[in-house]
């Protein structure tokens, strides 16, 4: 095992580990904790895969914006923190079960495709070539500006919804 | 190097976790924890594929920087729904929030 693979199942058994205790922690605060962590690996693991840029900006949204969005709501529904209950409904066997059942379908077929690899490296102006592609007309342009007015969409329809009605 | 298979198959356990957590929790926060982990699995699975199959286009880069944009805004729009809904009902529980159930 090189040394690359070795820092990949770390990264990967942080990511799974993480991602596992998210859905099953009993406290929703330790799960949105756990949810950080898994999200840093999938970071860590997007370095690996020398997507620098995509990296930097699954920590500044996810960890940076998403996870405290996501706090502060744990907070505000505080109610439900301070008396879990159970965590889990009445279906969650038969969810395991799916899910379990989706992965042991899943697992075979991507172990055993021929997936055609390339050699070649990636490009040294990789992050100067995805900023032109976003706003250039004949690729991105028309989705980023999209995305654009969503997130505005977004933004006033959470501000409208979530606000103090009187 | 990691075959592509590897990071696959880490990502399809991270989507199925998340499948488990959507399908299982009784908490809305915590089901749209889970949907994160989804499209996070999706993410991880599209910058894979970028990188052994075609790394010098930069579509699949693209295509994970829209994903995260989209679950940016459906983080927002889903906690502030979550955030009226408890202040409505006093609860996050779904198996509560049964109003339009006949």
């Amino acid at each position: 095992m090189t040394l690359i693979q070795a820092v990949f199942a770390l990264l990967a058994i942080l990511t799974l580990g993480a991602g596992l205790l998210t859905v099953l922690s009993r406290h929703l605060f330790h799960a949105v904790l756990y949810l950080i962590l898994s999200l840093l690996g999938v970071a860590g693991l997007f370095v690996l895969l020398e997507a620098e840029f995509l990296a930097g900006v699954q920590v500044l949204i996810y960890i940076g914006a998403i996870s405290i969005l996501i706090i502060f709501a744990v907070m505000l529904t505080r109610g439900m923190a301070r008396n879990p209950g159970p965590p889990l409904n009445n279906q969650s066997l038969a969810a395991a079960v799916i899910a379990g059942l989706f992965f042991v379908l899943l697992a075979p077929v991507i172990a055993g495709f021929p997936w055609p690899q390339t050699t070649q490296g990636v490009p040294a102006d990789t992050i100067e070539a995805l900023g032109r592609s976003l706003v250039d007309p004949n690729q991105f342009a028309l989705p980023f500006e999209l995305a654009s007015v969503m997130i505005l969409a977004a933004l006033i329809g959470a501000i409208f919804i979530a606000r103090e009605k009187r | 190097m990691v075959p592509l298979s590897w990071y696959l198959l880490v990502a399809a356990a991270l989507f199925c976790i998340g499948v488990y957590g959507v399908l299982a929790r009784r908490n809305a926060i915590a089901i749209l924890m889970a949907i994160e982990l989804m499209l996070n699995a999706v993410n991880l699975s599209l910058v894979a594929f970028w990188r052994y199959l075609h790394p010098a286009v930069t579509t699949g880069q693209a295509f994970a920087l829209f994903v995260l944009v989209v679950a940016a805004a459906e983080a927002a729009a889903g906690l502030a729904l979550i955030i009226s809904i408890y202040r409505n009902r006093e609860t996050v529980d779904v198996e509560n929030i049964d109003l339009l159930k006949g």
